[in-house]
């Protein structure tokens, strides 16, 4: 199960925040939204993420790129817990979402996971109409009127830029859409909870070039209104999208910066040796 | 150049070369012909085993069905004295006995297995679900000689006068406490079916997609809400199924039934307390004194009616899970 922050990680919190600001030159110009620090991740004996700190600042696109297992994925999935459900993972040290610890053990966290929503790598649809599967996260609430569900979905819809191709077959199962289109209706479902922060594991690996450009569309739009953290192991997607990346290696935060500066001038050996293509 | 030739044949000429050729390229291979021979020799043999049976069952029933016509299921006498035969009792008691298990047998089997899956220490699910087919393993004599011994006085002495004293307003349960009876069989059922309904459900739930319980996660919900929402829907189709499979041993299941239903047909009432026959324990009761001509074509019938119903229920199961599994998404209903 999941390790609540030892007490004197706590303590020495002002102190860690410094270091990490010192171990990255980038400086965070927008509100921090959220901040993780010293995180580590481990599975059973396996150190998947190594005192990481990182800064995702409000309402920007934050993308978290780095090589296959490089431990983007596992270090993104604590942002809203979901390492919970993994018996084996042990998480240690502070996330912060708007400055209070999300491991504390007084967290809600059915509230925050309603508070940082997040998208998967692939598509997943519950198995029912589109309607449904939109209006789960409300049903799930419950204390919402028909007339307020309907609302919702259709904005949640329009927000996540499906409306008007499903909208005269609501009740058609979410399955028999294309995977494009059931990726932007997991991102409806996401919005209809109406999070602050949206998660997004590699949505676009499963999907094709098309379908890949209508979500990048999307998180550019989306990004107005929420905080978004993107994990991709795709170079040429992260400087398209994002306003800020960091450089995961072996479960290390090797880098972080404003994507200009990250693609431009990178300040670590390794990280411009991704970005030029030499390995990943 | 093939094409104008096919084309002057007709579809089943066509047909019948197409298998002329097929078989002949078979003979080159004779293990091949071989094995298939044998295969199609052991469905036959399947297929042949069903409709013997169903036809014997049909012909020594003829008998009875020209006496008696329809009133055979409407009698309530097995009377070879009077020589008058009719299954009602034993048809009430057989849906009565299996509703009860299924009833009950459902909520614990699948409440069990979200246990087993969900909530359950990782050290203790392999010994609990271990017990669980361990229940499974009891020879059906031996559950139905405890449940005559144990069971049947526990519940005339403790469990019915509890039932009586607290929900004694509901006909069922009203009357005199006997311990054998319609609660005990179902009760005993009970217990018998809830291991495949506990297995199944537990399997089906275990090949939920981890994605479906992290989408739901991912919204908030909470670990019973995971399971309400994400988990039960996507593994209904297969719970259908335990509780179809359920209900099939229930209603064929004799020898347990038979030691503790009483195997005598009540005035009728709503009571569980009162004591009943199935048509299974009619036939295990009755086939040793049955002499030739109505009796034995009674006992005949009986067991043609419990395969017409078990009939009736795989059917009905088939459509049940189809439409479950296939059928289009259900309007929301708001």
């Amino acid at each position: 199960m999941v390790q609540t922050p030892t007490s004197h990680v706590t303590e020495s919190t002002e102190h860690m925040a410094d270091e990490s600001v010192n171990s990255h030159i980038a400086v965070v110009l927008a509100p921090i939204k959220m901040q993780a620090l010293n995180l580590n991740i481990y599975y059973d004996d396996n150190h998947a993420i190594n005192n990481v700190s990182i800064e995702i600042p409000e309402r920007q696109v934050t993308a978290l790129m780095g090589p296959s297992g490089c431990g983007k994925s596992t270090f993104l999935r604590a942002l809203n817990r979901m390492h919970d459900l993994t018996p084996s993972a042990r998480v240690t040290g502070i996330v912060k979402l708007d400055g209070q610890d999300i491991y504390a053990p007084d967290m809600d966290i059915v509230r925050l996971r309603q508070r940082v929503g997040m998208v998967f790598q692939r598509p997943n649809p519950f198995p029912k109409s589109i309607f449904e599967n939109v209006a789960y996260g409300l049903k799930v609430q419950g204390g919402h009127s028909a007339q307020q569900m309907k609302e919702t979905v259709e904005r949640s819809l329009r927000g996540a830029a499906l409306w008007d191709e499903v909208k005269d077959r609501l009740h058609a199962s979410a399955l028999s859409l294309s995977g494009g289109q059931q990726q932007r209706l997991c991102i409806a479902r996401a919005l209809a909870v109406e999070p602050e922060v949206i998660l997004m594991d590699e949505p676009c690996s499963a999907l094709d070039p098309i379908a890949t450009l209508k979500i990048e569309q999307l998180i550019d739009m989306l990004k107005q209104r929420y905080t978004i953290a993107i994990v991709t192991h795709n170079l040429q997607q992260a400087g398209r999208i994002s306003q800020y990346t960091g450089f995961f290696l072996t479960g290390n935060l090797i880098e972080f910066a404003p994507t200009t500066q990250i693609f431009s001038r990178p300040q670590d050996k390794r990280t411009e040796d991704f970005i030029t293509g030499r390995f990943g | 150049m093939q094409f104008p030739l096919a084309g002057a044949l007709t579809a089943t000429q066509q047909r019948s070369r197409a298998w002329l050729t097929q078989l002949r390229i078979q003979a080159r291979r004779p293990g091949d012909l071989l094995f298939r021979s044998l295969i199609i020799l052991f469905v036959v043999t399947v297929i042949g085993v069903v409709v013997g049976v169903a036809w014997v069952l049909l012909s020594s029933s003829l008998p009875t069905i020209r006496t008696f016509g329809l009133n055979f299921l409407r009698y309530n006498a097995f009377d070879p004295v009077h020589n008058l035969y009719g299954v009602s009792p034993a048809i009430f008691g057989t849906l009565v006995t299996s509703a009860i298990a299924l009833i009950l047998a459902l909520p614990i089997g699948i409440g069990t297995a979200i246990f087993l899956v969900d909530f359950c220490p990782r050290r203790l699910r392999a010994p609990i679900a271990f017990l669980v087919d361990a229940l499974a393993a009891i020879p059906s004599v031996v559950i139905g000689l405890w449940g005559f011994l144990v069971f049947a006085p526990w519940l005339q002495h403790t469990g019915e006068p509890w039932l009586q004293q607290h929900f004694g307003f509901l006909p069922f349960f009203q009357g005199q406490p006997q311990g054998v009876g319609l609660l005990a069989a179902g009760l005993i059922l009970t217990f018998m079916i809830l291991p495949i309904i506990t297995a199944i459900t537990r399997e089906v739930m275990l090949v939920v997609p981890v994605s479906q319980r992290e989408a739901m996660l991912a919204l908030g919900a909470t670990r019973w809400e995971v399971i309400r929402y994400a988990v039960l829907p996507f593994a209904r189709v297969g719970i259908a199924g335990a509780a179809i499979l359920g209900l099939g041993r229930a209603l064929g299941e004799t020898i347990a039934v038979t030691l503790v239903i009483g195997n005598q047909a009540a005035p009728p009432s709503a009571s569980l307390f009162n004591t009943g026959y199935t048509l299974a324990s009619v036939i295990a009761n009755q086939f040793g004194e049955a002499t030739p001509g109505l009796f034995i074509s009674a006992v005949m019938e009986a067991g043609l009616i419990l395969l017409i119903l078990t009939l009736i229920t795989n059917i009905f199961a088939r459509l049940l899970v189809a439409r479950l599994g296939h059928g289009r998404v259900r309007k929301v209903v708001i």
